[in-house]
Parts: structure tokens; sequence; C-alpha cells
């Protein structure tokens, strides 16, 4: 679908202001960032998290009374998708030191810093290994790599201001001053970073920082490390057993109350499945097919918050989940690509966001929230200054042409492929025409409370990765997700492995845990036919499924 | 397999008020669908009624999970997609091919000898290509397969890493190689022996690493860890920001906590 006529002539407008916005920005003349106090008001005025009905009190478990978004309240008051009292732990099925749920960045990072330990490591993920929101991080991985203009002091400011001084110190000390192993960990793996010609990484900025500090591998970094990790972890098939397409549904604990194992459920199959381990990962990734007020999603097909409910259902305290990032700029034209992701890269290399009259309205590189309620409120009935789509929906302009004045023509082409390639299919060439963007829904910036080591209040389990909370505060920075993934996946592989170590086979597995829980919900009087964890979002043509029947109940 | 002309058919109808949808037959595994014409081969197959467990992944065109072959009525060719991104084409016949076997070479990166040999000795296969194109003419990436394959059996390991970096490894060459090729798998191979033994190691990072290791930035750190609400949003508001043009001679000129 190239554009219509009637976003051509929308177009115009942005090319007439173009050269006056690039000259600027030769000049480095940038338009102004908002104050705190301006984030602040602009934050409460526009964004989704700040309106009245954004969250609301969950009425069961250990973080009762903890306003969060609803949708995921509604996960956290279903019963569980398991009757306890059907499953038997007579047979094991499946027996490891270390139970990685999840197999994306942080899960597999950890199973392989837990393997190097020497613990036999079984992975347990919903789809392949790989399918994960890490495979779609697009632009880059933050690091003070550079000596002479950065360091981990201010990759720590950085983030706690990205994070409205709300993170966790502990949690940012530790990330910050990871980064840079994390890095030459990945490089000895043999992940293709853009360098220069001597080696030296090359870095761009992203929203909120102060140094360049975003290392990068063409536009599909997170692609480049997950398939580079995937890669690695099949080289062990010695130590790390594969399960894919088993999601975890619910934590098996021992007779002291230990995390001791999952029940899988095979998706192909449909039975259950039984693992017995000394110690547990939980790294199932983000909740964005919850599809949060309604939002459309960057997030892969698995990312329904599974683990989020596991570990509640367990005892474990959620931490951070009021607030949900809106990544600025996701695909609104074409419809086919609605929700995708468009890297903040572009803004980080200097592309402006304008609106309907080709005008700047923000800083192209204020934090994802503030530029994102600013695009909302720019596209919203008090300024009207959005771009209307032949869809029906508005959104504002991500001028990827100025990009070939600033930096060279082919500039966009070869550092952008992934983006080049996708808007080609669509007759649409993003080195000559802007992309038109509104927010989508993109990281789950809370999850289960969790130390630096991964451990969390549930002895043997621990986390790591997006269903973790606290790193980020309210309010994650471009570059830092693929970070965290690695810097605290590879922690709680190790720790993981440390606590099996010391640990016998687990004995007395029982799911003592979901009876009470069930009991807490019918004591509060919540009655509901919902069941969670969600496992897979339902997109089927509800016609059809209004048709369906079911032939073996 | 059908060759014969299946006349389209072109429906429309009102959907959600206002908005006209036209909707076009498609063959999933030979079973007749009407669907809307501008939806992707995966959101048309879930309005046809399908749940995937399989054959959908990203659904942004990256994890390779929706690998899908198709044929139309008027033409010989088998074409391929990735069902996430490729829009519906009236009477199309499809599969998707979410999974097709291949075997890994395990190795252990770090100990590998490498030469122009080192490909080839982990997978002796590459010599069976036929240079046929089959491959590349199989790839929704646009990725030179063939090309890449012909530098693997050089030796020249730089080349086909740069020439298979947008492999998503749908394995849709795997399915359609005559010669038995695992491509994907080669080229992996070969950006992971490229980005660790050729490319030059990053200098900086090995310093920055040591003077991790070393303690060098603990006292700041903990010294910001201990700064009260106040005293940390001063020195956030006051970071020196480098600028945005490229400089990499840029120095901040407060060259404390390096």
């Amino acid at each position: 679908m190239p554009y219509p006529q009637e976003l051509k002539d929308y177009i115009k407008q942005v090319e007439s202001t173009r050269p006056e916005r690039v000259e600027r920005k030769r000049r480095g003349e940038e338009f102004a960032s908002l104050s705190l106090d301006g984030r602040e008001e602009r934050l409460k005025s526009y964004h989704p998290d700040y309106k009245d009905d954004a969250l609301r009190d969950i009425r069961v478990g250990v973080s009762k009374g903890y306003g969060i978004s609803p949708e995921i309240v509604d996960t956290l008051e279903a019963r569980s998708r398991i009757d306890p009292d059907r499953i038997e732990f007579d047979e094991v099925d499946h027996e490891a030191d270390v139970l990685v749920i999840g197999g994306g960045g942080a899960g597999g990072a950890a199973a392989l810093m837990a393997a190097k330990q020497g613990a036999k490591v079984i992975i347990a993920t919903k789809l392949r290994l790989g399918d994960a929101n890490t495979m779609m991080a697009e632009g880059g991985i933050q690091a003070a790599s550079k000596i002479h203009s950065d360091s981990p002091y201010w990759h720590y400011l950085d983030v706690m201001g990205g994070g409205h001084f709300t993170n966790d110190p502990d949690l940012v000390k530790t990330l910050v001053s990871q980064a840079p192993k994390v890095m030459s960990w990945l490089e000895g793996l043999g992940a293709m970073f853009s360098k220069d010609p001597d080696g030296s990484l090359r870095t761009m900025h992203g929203g909120g920082t102060s140094r360049k500090r975003m290392h990068y591998a063409g536009d599909i970094t997170g692609a480049e490390i997950m398939r580079t990790i995937r890669d690695e972890i099949r080289n062990h098939p010695e130590r790390i057993e594969i399960l894919e397409f088993s999601p975890a549904v619910e934590l098996i604990l021992d007779e002291n109350g230990v995390a001791s194992g999952a029940v899988l459920y095979n998706l192909d199959t449909r039975e259950y499945v039984i693992v017995r381990a000394k110690a547990v990962v939980m790294a199932t990734g983000g909740s964005g097919r919850l599809h949060m007020r309604g939002f459309m999603t960057t997030n892969h097909y698995g990312a329904t918050g599974d683990g989020l409910v596991m570990a509640y259902h367990a005892g474990v305290p959620l931490v951070f989940l009021h607030s949900v990032q809106y990544h600025p700029t996701g695909i609104v034209f074409p419809e086919q690509a609605e929700g995708l992701l468009i890297t903040e890269k572009f803004r980080g290399a200097g592309a402006n966001v304008v609106n309907v009259d080709g005008e700047q309205f923000v800083y192209e590189r204020e934090p994802r929230d503030v530029e994102a309620a600013s695009i909302i409120r720019e596209c919203s009935d008090d300024m009207h200054k959005g771009v209307p789509t032949p869809t029906g929906k508005v959104g504002v302009w991500l001028d990827s042409p100025m990009l070939e004045m600033l930096h060279g023509p082919g500039y966009v082409r070869k550092e952008f492929p992934g983006k080049y390639i996708l808007f080609r299919r669509y007759n649409i060439d993003v080195a000559k025409e802007p992309m038109l963007i509104y927010p989508t829904l993109h990281y789950q910036n809370g999850g289960v409370e969790f130390k630096p080591d991964g451990a969390t209040v549930l002895d043997g389990m621990y986390a790591a990765g997006e269903v973790s909370g606290g790193v980020h505060g309210e309010n994650r920075l471009m570059g830092n997700s693929l970070l965290d993934v690695t810097v605290f996946g590879r922690l709680a592989g190790e720790s993981a492995a440390e606590y099996a170590s010391k640990r016998d086979l687990p004995s007395g597995m029982n799911l003592d845990h979901l009876r009470k829980y069930h009991e807490e919900l019918d004591k509060t009087g919540i009655e509901t036919e919902r069941v969670a964890p969600v496992i897979l979002p339902d997109y089927t043509n509800p016609d059809v499924k209004e048709r369906q029947v079911v032939i073996a109940p | 397999m059908v060759s014969q002309t299946i006349p389209v058919e072109v429906i429309s109808e009102k959907s959600g008020g206002s908005a006209e949808v036209t909707l076009v037959p498609i063959h999933v595994m030979g079973r007749r669908y009407m669907v809307p014409s501008d939806l992707t081969i995966m959101k048309a197959m879930e309005y046809a009624g399908y749940q995937f467990t399989r054959g959908c992944g990203c659904r942004g065109g990256i994890c390779g999970a929706c690998g899908t072959v198709y044929r139309l009525p008027d033409s010989h060719r088998v074409e391929v997609a990735l069902a996430c991104q490729e829009i519906v084409k009236p009477d199309m016949f499809l599969s998707q091919l979410p999974f097709f076997p291949q075997n890994k070479a395990v190795y252990c990166i770090e100990e590998l000898d490498v030469d122009e040999g080192t490909l080839a000795a982990l997978y002796p296969e590459i010599f069976k290509c036929i240079g046929c194109g089959t491959c590349t003419r199989s790839c929704p990436q646009d990725i030179e397969v063939m090309d890449y394959m012909a530098a693997a059996i050089r030796g020249d390991i730089a080349r086909v890493a740069e020439l298979s970096f947008d492999c998503v490894m749908c394995g849709l060459c795997i399915a359609r190689c005559p010669a038995e090729e695992a491509q994907p798998l080669v080229a992996i191979l070969a950006r992971r022996i490229y980005g660790s033994h050729i490319a030059p190691r990053a200098q900086h990072l090995q310093e920055r690493v040591q003077q991790i290791d070393d303690g060098r930035f603990e006292d700041d750190l903990n010294e910001l860890m201990k700064k009260d609400l106040v005293e940390l949003k001063e020195l956030y508001v006051g970071r020196e920001k480098e600028p945005d043009m490229p400089d990499p001679n840029w120095r901040p000129t407060d060259s404390s906590y390096l």
C-alpha cells in the first residue's frame, strides 16, 4: 500500500520545513527539551497510565491492594489453568538441576551461564527457542564502553532520570557495571556489532542518554543477539535440553515451599508434563499481547505475562506494574504493519518528529513516556495537529528522509535495512518519504520483585528480564532492555546453578499454593470462568468461534 | 497441485459500519476461504478461523517462524513469503512450513581454528551445492543465498557474514534445496566466526572491563546511590550532553567520573 494521494499531500508540508530543520540540526540547535516539571505535567495530562481508570487494585495475594493495569489484574484474579487435584507427581517426565522458563534473551543467557557452572539445564519455552521480544528489539544495547567520554556513573544517572528516580539503586548499579562485561561476552560469542575498521564499537544516542552509548548491529540488534545466543545454546546438547512449544503453566513447590520445578503444557498434544528441578529461573518476558487499554503492541505472539501469574500464585510480590511503556513510534499506516515498532535509532540519528503542518512539537529524544505522551497530545482534540490516515487513525510523521541530508545519501538503507525492506514491501521508500507513527504498547516496566543476583522471596526461584521489575523504575530507556536481559539473565543463571549445587533432589512436590490461592479467590467472592496464565492471545474470527464444535471434549 | 485457472470472485460487504471490505478467495492447504483482500496471510488465516500454535512468532518479519510457500493459478512458480508480512493474493494456494529438519554442527566458537576450510570442515555438504539458485529465489528476505554459499565454498567467511546478515532463518531455502544444504546454519557459523575471530576486537571495551574489574567506579557509584532525590535530580539536569553530530574526538569538559 503506497501512500495514497491525501497522505502524499500532507508529506509536502514535511518537505517544506525540512531544509530549515536540517540546517538547525547542523548548527547544533535542538528543539528545547522539557524540564523535569514539564515532563511530569505532560505525563499527567496525556500518558495512558495516568488516566482515571488506568489502574485497578489486585484483590488477592501478596500484593493485594496494589493498583496495576486491569488486564493484568484479570489474569491474577483468574483461576489456575490446571486443577491441582488432577496432576500426578508419581512420574516425573524431565529432571534437571536448573529449569529455565522462557527461551528469550534472559532465559538463553541464564541457560548458558548455568550450564557453564556445570548444571544440567532444561530450557522450556512456549514457542520456539528465540521467539521472544529480544528477537524484535531493534535499536541497540547500552553500555558505557567509551573510556574517554562515558562511564557507568553517567549511565547510572541516565537510567535513574529516565525512570523518574524510582528505580531500585542496587539493580541499576548492577546493570551499568555489568554492561561492558556483557558486551565483551557477546563480542566473544561472535555477535556482529557495527564497528569501525579498527574494531571500535559504533555508538549513538537514544532517548534520555547524555552520552552516545547505544551499540547496535544494523537495525536488528536484538535478532543478532538472540540468534547468536540460540546458536550457542545448541552447541551444548549434553548440558542443555530444549523443550519447545512447552509453556510452563504453574510452578511446583516441595514440602518446604521451595521452588522445585514446573508443570508444562505440550502445545501439540495438549497434555501436561512434569519437570523436577533444584532451581528455577523465571524468564517469561512481557505481556503486550494482553493489549492493555486496547492498544496495539510491538510484542511477539507469546507475550502474555504468564510468569507474573505463576510467580504470584507462589507468593512473589509484583512491583512497578503500575507503569506500562508505550513506544512513541509504532507504525500507524499502512494498516498491515500497524503497531509494529519503528526503532528509536531513527531519532537517535537525528530524525525529527513533526505534526500535520510539518512543525516540530517535541524534542525527538525525550524519555519514551514523555515522547509518547507528547505525540498523543499533538493528535488529541486539544491540539488537532495529527495526520488523519485513510483507515480512520491519526498519527504524526517521523522524518526519516532528513537523515539522508544529515548523513549522506544511502544512509537510511544502510543503517536501517530491516525497516527499509519492510516498507519497500508496501512500495514506500523511507529514504524519500517519512513514516506515519503513533505510540504502541511496548514494554512491561515492572514485574516480579527480585535482587541483583536474581533471587526472589521464593526460595529456589530466580527472575530475569522483562518479567521482573525495579531495574527501570517507571520508565525504561531505549537500549536498556537488551542489556537487562543479558546482565540479569546471566546472573540469575549463575545463582540458580549455585543454589542447585547445594540442594538434594526435591521431595514432596506439590501444588498446595494453588489450592490456597483458589481458596482466597473464593473467600474474596471472586467468581470467574477466566483461567490463567493466558499462554496465547486469541485472534480467531469471533464469527468462526461461535460455530466451532469440540470434537473430543 | 492445481494448475487450472479459477475465476476470482470478489465480494464486497459492509463491516464495522462504514468501511467496505473486499473479500477474495485463498486456499489454505487446499481449503478455500473468503478473506479481506488487504490482510496479511497470517491475519487472513486467523480471519478464516485458525488459532496458531506453530507458524507464528514475532508477527513483525524478523523471527522466521512463519515461512510460507504458495502458487498462483496462472504461473508454474513456487512463491515464498513470511505469512506475517505478505498480503494475500486472490486464489493463492498456500501452505506454511513452520519447521524443517536440519542438523546443526556442534562447535566451540572460541577454540575453532579459523581458515578458509573451517566452514567446510563443519558442513562438508557445502561442496554438494550445484549453484542452481533455488535458495536465492526461495528467500523472503531477498538475500543472495546462492552467492553466500559460493563464498562459503571459497572459504570467504567475511563475505558469507556480510551477505547473510538479514537472514531470519525461516528455513525456506533449506526446504527447497536440491542439494540438501542447510544454508542458514552455514551462515550463522560464518557470522559468529566473523564477529569473534575476524573483525578486530574493541580495545576500548577490554580496557573498560578491566577498569570495572579493578573497582574503578565502585566509589563513584556508591556515592551516587546515597544521594537524596534533590541532589540526584540536580546532577541529572546538569549532565553534559554529547552532541548529535558525529565527532569521535568529543570529550566532556568535566572529565571526572570517567
